[in-house]
């Protein structure tokens, strides 16, 4: 019987239909593998609609909604005009605190409520990661990337707050997209390594607040990095969030701070998590659906 | 071959599952121990292994497993827990990698290994049917192009706009296999999904699936129900530990895996009178399952008769003594009661001693199915038996081997109903007037 049905279907479909369609080989991949981007154009429509229903479920039953995005910042901004513009003096480039440190706040919360939802985003996913097959890279980066509307809105603040005290941004701004993306190479290189880690070790679930923390106080965002002697200020572009935000300051509020050694070495420093990331990512992606 | 859509050559998976059992005969070594296992760890996971691999024992869920399917098959994977199904059908949907082998693949791979993952409770019914869509491989403008019929199919018609957290696990179920249904794949996968909905919206999935053949696409299809792969495949495959046992066509397959499986017993007896269950006045010694040549068999076959027989001991004489049958269906339908109604026994009062009774079922008359026998035995003629009454005390399967002369002839699809007669049928044939055939097409054409 079953012969019968299958020398009919050949006799309808001449065999050579057969081979028009692309041919996957399942094999067991050994050392370092491919990024294999191509399948991650081919699902590039999957990434817009978890981004998007990431974006949309973020603020579901919450009473403030969406304005919990710019309320966050804000706070923290108030809090550290009150201690360390009012209380310790520190000093920021003759712009007025509240500006100086809510500019900085701006990368900063894109980068670390990145980190924060994408390195758990493997986890979270678990059933999805077990049943069904994607590039699971797009898992990570569509939780960096659900955070780019709630930037955007208190982008929009800032810029409410520079008309408010009456800053003008400069001919600099054309450069605020290299310091936005790499801002985003920097969370998306973070949380590859997280997330993927995370699928083993359930510590990365305490390590992140503990790191956004400890990461919040060595970025100059209530501070100035021109504390620093020039020569030590190379060196604090090790911390790419450093050179993030000094960038920023520096197109949009004109700061002396120049994108100089500094912004160079973050740069670096960022692509090199996000292509680390990466790799690492693709060596323990299969292990995934059998162990997360 | 060259209309081979999925070969699979030498295909393993290993899990690497529990823990070995580590000794550390002091306290202070396994303080050691475990205050050197996170640099161990660590060290392993920037190797990039498994930080567990010399903690645990190893499981072969497929074991050098080589398989060539060929376009417009639609194939049977049976077997029982943890023999592989699963695991082959996600390593053929690249969730897993395999340990060691190699499977090729032509054409688009769709899976339905459990419909309904990644739907988001917060989101409508057409926002997850986008998303989900997606995460399946659909385009946008694809699920665009479809929606109208994935809704219609899901009978969700309006509630299409409402999250679905408050959709019934019905409909739920259902919009998730409508969408999984529209994915077009050239290859499809499917899961144990029958298993969801009411039994109208299962046929559905049948015929659904039916359809997928007829376009000249593959379905793999994994089921503890043998009689749905009976039903469904033509080509079927028994894996047992990881292994294929059997590649077969589907009925064949499938007797064998119900002859094997242990879940049904077609002769059980008592040896030991003190054990055997009854009254004072008869006790059950066996009761066995029986073809027509006089042989036990836990599958008979659809066209043949099956007796079924029963041996009791007659402790005290003198009493009349009525033996009954009950027989269910495997969803546990009752399908018939029969008692001993013979004139020399009915009524009749038995001296002590051992007796055999069968009764004889018919070909012909039930369904496919598993029958399961429930035995009893009275001496008042009352319902329920007083002196034993033993549910499911044996089983036997009912198969058809599908050769042309039974009920459902050659057809090989759903075929409904709890018995299966071989009923009379008469046609009357009158030829119709020259002339009225034209005048008849005219008034259809108009």
């Amino acid at each position: 019987m079953e012969h019968e049905l299958t020398s009919h279907v050949v006799t309808a479909d001449p065999h050579g239909l057969v081979a028009e369609f692309p041919l996957v080989v399942i094999e067991p991949s050994r050392g370092w593998i491919s990024l294999r981007l191509q399948d991650l154009w081919r699902f590039r429509e999957l990434l817009y609609f978890l981004v998007w229903r990431d974006m949309k479920v973020r603020y579901k039953q919450t009473l403030l909604g969406v304005f919990w995005a710019i309320v966050q910042p804000v706070l923290t901004t108030i809090i550290f005009s009150l201690f360390f513009g009012r209380l310790a003096k520190v000093p920021s480039e003759g712009i007025p605190y509240p500006i100086f440190c809510f500019a900085a706040l701006v990368p900063w919360n894109f980068f670390a409520n990145g980190m924060s939802q994408a390195s758990n985003s493997l986890v979270g996913s678990a059933d999805l990661v077990k049943k069904v097959y994607f590039p699971r890279l797009i898992l990570p980066t569509a939780g960096v990337l659900s955070g780019v509307v709630d930037s955007c809105l208190s982008f929009l603040i800032l810029l409410v707050m520079m008309f408010h005290y009456g800053l003008v941004p400069s001919y600099r701004t054309v450069f605020l997209p290299l310091f936005a993306l790499l801002a985003l190479c920097c969370s998306l290189g973070v949380s590859l390594w997280l997330s993927a880690m995370n699928v083993q070790f359930r510590d990365v679930r305490y390590i992140v607040p503990f790191l956004t923390q400890f990461w919040l106080f060595a970025t100059p965002i209530a501070y100035p990095s021109t504390l620093l002697s020039p020569r030590w200020r190379a060196v604090y572009g090790l911390n790419p969030m450093a050179g993030v935000v000094e960038g920023f300051r520096w197109a949009l509020l004109g700061t002396e701070a120049a994108p100089g050694p500094l912004v160079l070495v973050s740069a670096v420093v960022s692509l090199a998590f996000l292509t680390s990331g990466a790799f690492y990512f693709r060596r323990m992606e299969k292990t995934f659906a059998d162990i997360v | 071959m060259s209309d081979s859509v999925i070969r699979i050559q030498h295909l393993s998976k290993r899990y690497l599952i529990g823990r070995k059992k580590a000794v550390y005969p002091t306290l202070r070594d396994s303080i050691a121990h475990a205050a050197r296992a996170p640099f161990r760890r660590l060290g392993k996971l920037v190797r990039g292994q498994a930080a567990t691999e010399d903690l645990c024992e190893t499981l072969w869920a497929l074991r050098d497993v080589s398989l060539d399917i060929h376009r417009g098959e639609i194939v049977g994977l049976i077997g029982g827990n943890g023999a592989g199904k699963s695991t082959l059908l996600k390593i053929l949907s690249r969730i897993t990698e395999p340990s060691s082998g190699r499977a090729e693949i032509r054409g688009r791979v769709g899976s339905l290994l459990e419909v309904g993952t990644g739907f988001h409770p917060e989101l409508t019914g057409r926002e997850n049917t986008y998303l989900n869509g997606a995460m399946l491989g659909m385009h946008r403008a694809e699920i665009a192009r479809k929606f109208d019929e994935i809704v219609a199919f899901a009978e969700i018609e309006r509630f299409i706009d409402t999250p679905v957290k408050h959709y019934s696990s019905g409909m739920y179920t259902r919009l998730a296999f409508a969408v999984a249904a529209h994915l077009e794949p050239e290859i499809l996968l499917v899961d144990e999904v029958l298993a969801v909905g009411d039994v109208r919206f299962q046929k559905k999935c049948l015929n659904k699936m039916q359809d997928v053949r007829r376009c000249g696409r593959t379905v793999i299809f994994v089921s503890h129900n043998a009689f749905a792969i009976t039903q469904l495949c033509q080509r079927a495959i028994l894996l047992q530990e990881g292994k294929v046992m059997m590649d077969d066509t589907a009925d064949k397959v499938v007797n064998s895996y119900l002859a094997s499986s242990s879940e049904t017993v077609a002769s059980r007896d008592w040896p030991d009178l003190a054990e055997a269950p009854g009254g004072d006045v008869v006790r059950l010694r066996a009761v066995r399952v029986k073809t027509k040549e006089g042989q036990t068999a836990e599958t008979t076959d659809i066209r043949q008769p099956v007796g079924i027989e029963m041996e009791y001991d007659v402790l005290k004489p003198g009493f009349a003594i009525s033996t009954f049958y009950y027989i269910y269906n495997e969803h546990s339908v009752h399908l018939l009661t029969t008692a001993n109604r013979h004139p020399a026994w009915h009524k009749v009062p038995r001296p002590a001693g051992r007796y055999k009774s069968t009764s004889w079922i018919p070909g012909n008359f039930f369904a496919e199915g598993t029958m399961s026998v429930r035995v009893g035995a009275c001496v008042t003629d009352d319902l329920p038996p007083d002196q034993f009454d033993v549910p499911d005390v044996v089983a036997f399967h009912v198969v058809d081997p599908v050769e042309g002369d039974s009920v459902r002839g050659d057809n090989t699809g759903p075929w409904g109903g709890v018995v299966r007669p071989m009923l009379e049928w008469t046609t009357e044939y009158c030829p119709i007037e020259a002339g009225t055939l034209e005048a008849l097409g005219q008034e259809v054409d108009r």
